[in-house]
């Protein structure tokens, strides 16, 4: 393991590892879900929590050039002060990197009106797996030649370690209206969803929530959720004001014709944030329930969530599971959540069944694997439901074009057999007692 | 007429890339056919049918073979008060050229730049292998992502034959302002302004959303009036766009203007500045002031013989050319195009 200071560390690091034919893993805050940042064959782990400098606020041009390693909420709160934030902003924003954001392309709740990670990335400085360092993107708005930077963003480590950022942040809004929606199904609150999509509603935030989890985080934090609410949404609409009270009786009254029990808007700064807390607590909230939960992440066009959270549910029920669901409905963006006690007998079986289960669900019904959380080691071999063998190819020529030599987090994201340097390989195991 | 099947465009395409002596250029409506550098001589010309493949409103996503004109997209999406945020200088151009040509529209500032429209591209690779990148719903990170890397890559890495795009809500609605101001205190001022445009005289700003926020706005910085059109792009002979870092986007209108017979339009908060000239001499001269602000500018027609489309080295050479070569090993695909010579 070694802790870079600088781009020129980290390039020392990589090209000592490619010396010795060693593997190695960018790794920012560890907090990834697929396994990512998780090293096999005894690689090298480059952890990037030394580079954690906010190097520049340029606050006309609202730019941000970062290190790596600075936390998602520190630089959202090193520019609160001048009415800036950063956009994307993961339920795991006060522990993830800036630079684990730029390996999976993070999300966040309110990435379905401002767009995710790479909607926000202007420039990377990389050391590539040559050990050179390069600039990949510009603060000029294109860069002569390909959008190298657009490749880079979302490759889990595997092009390479990303050593500075440079990131567009964004006005904070004039106005902001957090709502709460309570439903008595689980079916009308999607139906919600579809209906404001329909109507050209594109709230900042969409968030759904379903009956378990609601009155889990209800007992946990106390937000003031309906404690016997089917499901409900969170949606937050912001901007000028008359398009914000526009969108705001739009939202009244779709999820009223829905049968919404009630339409709560929160009425101070307080109070929009504990109805946040609820949603961001919800992973904390769980752990009272059962010491175990799987977290499922895949997408699924807007207009199939009713139908597909039916069969999701239905999954759950045949392998007899606890299941709740907490997700980004607003772009179709489903988080089962499997809760379960490791130690019961036959239960891991049952979890990947279900799991398995979903995510053929998801893709029959036109999704995709992953929408935020990344391929990793975890959806790796699940490649082939969602690509031919000749996407697959191509893909796997794009990234020996980065790392020729296979020693960039290696035997991730892929499955077997689309890589070049493969066959060179060590059999490799993931070591005892490490989180995936 | 019945709309092609995917997979018969492809094994048309397939080949046109297996028996091209020199290479093969797709050809839209060839509005952007000067952009970058010229296509080898001897070249095949092809052409990708047109039509909406699917279309679901409800959901905000369209799908559409590469040679469907923006403006019959415009047409079907403005019947559900829709849009996708592409919006070339001339609305004939078809979605695979203006995607491969990567050029951003004038709303950049608020709607962001085109590859971040694109979510799903397939395309023919040089080998002639048909190839899907990206996945067709709203928010994706499964696998790495070659529809943004398709993007602004000149029919070099795939002949695209089609997207599947994001749309968005159309604005409610859209009005021009002038403005005595300079675009950064109107930056200041202003809520998200679509654009803010600078030509070396007057500031324009395009307001979009409701009228009484528009209103507001517009009150709030002091915009003097109201434009009945959308200000013009700068034509003539010679024509390019300019991208520089936009911290010196000032200091690069300065030199513009003092430059004899260069026009142009400069977008603040982004940096792209879009430039004509009738002489040579001051197109070449317009070139020099970007790169003497480190910016560079790609030509979109006109120059002088032996003015580079791209005018600076292309960025990340030895990376880029492998990733060329990962995608078109021999050659064939649009050979020429980006390579200034
Ligand atoms: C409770 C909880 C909630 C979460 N909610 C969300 C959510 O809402 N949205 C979301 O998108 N994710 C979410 N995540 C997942 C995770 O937080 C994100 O994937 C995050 O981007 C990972 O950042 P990290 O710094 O922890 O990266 P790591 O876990 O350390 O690494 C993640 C991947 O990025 C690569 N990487 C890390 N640093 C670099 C670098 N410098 N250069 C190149 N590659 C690098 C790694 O190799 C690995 O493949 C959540 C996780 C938890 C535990």
């Amino acid at each position: 393991m070694c802790f870079p200071r600088s781009a020129s560390d980290a390039a020392a690091a990589v090209r000592a590892a490619r010396v010795h034919g060693v593997p190695y893993v960018a790794r920012g805050s560890g907090t990834g879900l697929a396994g990512g940042a998780t090293p096999l064959d005894d690689a090298l782990v480059i952890v990037t929590t030394q580079m954690n400098r906010v190097l520049e606020v340029d606050i006309d041009e609202r730019i941000a050039i970062v290190e790596p390693g600075v936390l998602n909420l520190d630089l959202s709160r090193h520019t609160r002060p001048q009415g800036l934030h950063y956009a994307p902003d993961p339920s795991s924003q006060q522990a993830c990197s800036i630079g684990g954001n730029v390996g999976t392309n993070a999300g966040g709740p309110h990435c379905l009106s401002s767009g995710v990670t790479s909607a926000h990335v202007l420039m990377v400085e990389a050391v590539l797996p040559t050990g050179d360092i390069a600039e990949l993107g510009s603060l000029a708005p294109d860069t002569p030649g390909y959008d190298l930077r657009g490749a880079f963003v979302g490759s889990e480590g595997t092009m390479g370690i990303c050593t500075k950022v440079a990131v567009r942040l964004m006005p904070n809004p004039p106005l902001v209206r957090t709502m709460l929606l309570d439903f008595m199904s689980v079916e009308a609150a999607g139906a919600t969803v579809s209906a404001m999509i329909a109507a050209g509603v594109v709230p900042a935030a969409l968030e759904m929530m379903d009956a378990e989890i609601t009155r889990a985080v209800e007992d946990f934090v106390g937000a003031g959720y309906p404690r016997d609410a089917a499901a409900v949404l969170l949606c937050e609409i912001d901007g000028l004001i008359e398009g914000v009270d526009y969108q705001v009786s739009e939202v009244r009254r779709i999820a009223q014709s829905h049968g919404a029990r009630s339409v709560r808007i929160a009425q101070t700064e307080a109070e929009r944030q504990l109805l946040w807390k609820g949603r961001k607590s919800a992973f904390g909230a769980i752990a009272r329930i059962a010491p175990d939960y799987y977290l499922h992440d895949a997408v699924v066009p807007r207009t199939k969530l009713v139908q597909v959270l039916e069969s999701v549910y239905a999954i759950a029920r045949a392998e007899q599971l606890t299941m709740m669901n907490v997700f980004h409905a607003g772009d179709g963006n489903l988080h089962p959540l499997i809760v379960f006690d490791s130690r019961e007998p036959g239960i891991w079986e049952r979890v990947h069944e279900a799991g398995s289960r979903i995510l053929h669900t998801c893709i029959d019904a036109g999704g995709v694997l992953s929408g935020e959380h990344g391929v990793g080691m975890e959806k790796r071999d699940l490649m082939p439901l969602q690509f031919s063998s000749d996407d697959l190819a191509a893909q796997g020529r794009l990234v020996d074009a980065f790392d020729p030599d296979g020693l960039a987090n290696p035997r991730k994201v892929l499955p077997h057999g689309w890589r070049c340097g493969e066959v060179q390989q060590r059999g490799g195991t993931i070591p005892d007692d490490t989180w995936i | 007429m019945d709309l092609m099947d995917l997979h018969d465009v492809a094994a048309i395409v397939r080949g046109a890339v297996e028996d091209a002596k020199v290479g093969v250029v797709p050809i839209g409506a060839g509005t952007h056919r000067e952009v970058a550098n010229p296509v080898a001589d001897g070249c095949d010309e092809i052409r990708i049918p047109n039509g909406i493949v699917s279309y679901d409103p409800n959901d905000m996503t369209i799908t559409a073979f590469a040679g469907t004109p923006i403006a019959e997209l415009n047409r079907v999406l403005c019947g559900h008060r829709q849009e996708v945020s592409l919006d070339p200088r001339n609305d004939a151009a078809t979605l695979g050229g203006v995607l491969a040509c990567g050029l951003s529209g004038i709303r950049r500032l608020r709607l962001g730049p085109i590859r971040d429209t694109v979510l799903e591209v397939r395309l023919i690779d040089g080998r002639g292998t048909l190839v899907k990148g990206g996945g067709p719903v709203v928010k994706n990170v499964t696998g790495y992502d070659l529809p943004r890397l398709v993007v602004g890559s000149f029919g070099t890495l795939g002949v695209i034959l089609q997207a599947t795009l994001r749309c968005r809500p159309a604005p409610a609605q859209q009005q021009w302002f002038c403005s005595s101001e300079t675009p950064s205190y109107l930056r200041r001022k202003l809520f998200r302004p679509s654009a803010v445009l600078w030509d070396g005289t007057s500031t324009s700003v395009l307001l979009e959303g409701y009228s009484d926020d528009i209103a507001s706005e517009s009150k709030s910085a002091d915009l003097d009036g109201m434009l009945s059109s959308p200000p013009l792009f700068p034509n003539g002979a010679n024509r390019g766009r300019i991208s520089v870092d936009p911290r010196r986007l000032a200091a690069l209108t300065q030199r513009l203007g003092g430059l004899d017979g260069v026009r142009f339009v400069a977008e603040f908060g982004v940096g792209t500045v879009h430039i004509a000239a009738d002489e040579d001499l001051a197109f070449v001269a317009a070139r020099a002031a970007a790169v003497a602000e480190g910016g560079w500018m790609l030509r979109e027609c006109g120059g002088p013989p032996g003015f580079g489309g791209f005018g600076s080295n292309i960025a990340n050479p030895a990376l880029s050319e492998r990733v060329r070569l990962a995608f078109d090993p021999l050659g064939k695909l649009s050979p020429g195009r980006m390579v200034d010579v």
